[in-house]
């Protein structure tokens, strides 16, 4: 199954579970309360999705790793590297 | 005394590894890389010499204008032909055919990928090696994005994209590794045979393929921090057209795989 495919089969199956309630599909004759909270429930899941997306980005961003130290050494190395090379006769 | 048990330990790592007889080539695509395939090859001869790895330096140069090529000449004359092997192209023909033909001419076990720009530094082939035989791993990737893994030379705007596109990724493909457009990464000779075989897309992309088709084949990825320090010499390149060929590659995976 591509991962398109679950995608679709797992929203539909939230889709199904979501107009049961909300709609009383299967005259189960739910509490009034039930179907209240239950309507506005995709917004919620999605404004959340947002909100946790948007946070987690967020902080990945602030905390990504700056390698100042690895740049450092690397241009260190870079200088003894070329000094090296042309003493085994490199000519660049 | 410390230096003698330095060479004392590096003697026992060599040692094992004649017994063990694994070999490790490097496969490095060069493009008009004149500047950075010394520096490069240098790097590697150091890190490879210090742990006693056995190993190789196949460099694929995609008919450069800059003369790359007479300088990795140069290099196979002071290191030895064993040791840089050149198996040039008439032009540039894209990363995937790179690695095949790369790979033709290997004579390792494993396969080492990675950027000649020297943004990807060698030191860090050890701990790739010693995680592959951790956990006998099919892969193992370069990860800038968890433990000490970092990059040097990006502003907040390319480190907003580049979270943000790693985040809808994961979201997306559920891959099972943190670094997808990464491209530091050692594989089973085997292993990469297969995967470049099957592997179309081109540029970023090509390497988020490899690895979430990796997934798919159930073959087992290892990881390793990385810092990623962005070129030093030449220009990088993170543009409109490189986004949107980005979100069509992550579009079709998504649909495809």
């Amino acid at each position: 199954m591509t991962k398109l495919l679950e995608w679709l089969f797992g929203v539909s199956l939230v889709g199904a579970v979501w107009a049961l309630v909300t709609f009383d599909l299967l005259d189960l004759s739910l509490p009034q309360t039930y179907r209240e909270v239950a309507w506005p429930m995709p917004l919620y899941l999605l404004v959340s999705f947002g909100c946790y997306s948007l946070a987690t980005v967020g902080y990945r961003v602030a905390t990504f790793n700056d390698c100042d130290e690895a740049a450092k050494e690397l241009q260190e190395q870079i200088k003894e590297a070329k000094e090296d090379l042309r003493k085994k006769g490199l000519k660049m | 005394l410390q230096e003698i048990h330095v060479a004392m330990a590096s003697r026992k790592t060599s040692h094992q590894n004649r017994v063990n007889g694994d070999k490790y080539s490097v496969l490095l695509p060069t493009y008009n890389e004149r500047e950075n395939l010394p520096l490069i090859v240098w790097l590697l001869v150091k890190y490879f010499g210090e742990s006693g790895f056995n190993y190789e330096i196949i460099v694929i140069d995609d008919g450069s204008p800059d003369g790359t090529l007479d300088v990795a000449e140069q290099l196979q004359k002071i290191y030895g032909e064993d040791k840089i092997l050149l198996r040039p192209r008439a032009k540039k023909l894209g990363l995937g055919t790179a690695y095949i033909h790369g790979m033709k001419h290997a004579t390792g076990n494993f396969i080492f990928i990675m950027d000649a720009d020297l943004s990807h530094h060698p030191k860090f082939i050890p701990e790739f090696i010693e995680k592959q035989k951790e956990g006998d791993y099919d892969l193992v990737s370069g990860t800038r994005y968890q433990g000490n893994g970092g990059v040097y030379g990006w502003d907040l705007r390319r480190k907003l994209i580049s979270r943000g596109a790693n985040f809808l990724t994961q979201v997306l493909l559920r891959p099972g590794a943190s670094d997808l457009t990464g491209s530091f990464r050692l594989y089973k000779k085997k292993v990469l045979e297969s995967l470049v075989e099957q592997c179309v897309s081109k540029g970023y992309v090509f390497q988020m393929e490899m690895i979430v088709r990796a997934r798919q084949l159930n073959y087992t990825v290892g990881e390793v921090p990385i810092s990623f320090v962005d070129r030093v010499y030449g220009e990088s390149k993170l543009g409109g057209n490189e986004i949107v060929s980005f979100v069509k590659g992550l579009l079709t995976l998504f649909a495809t795989t």
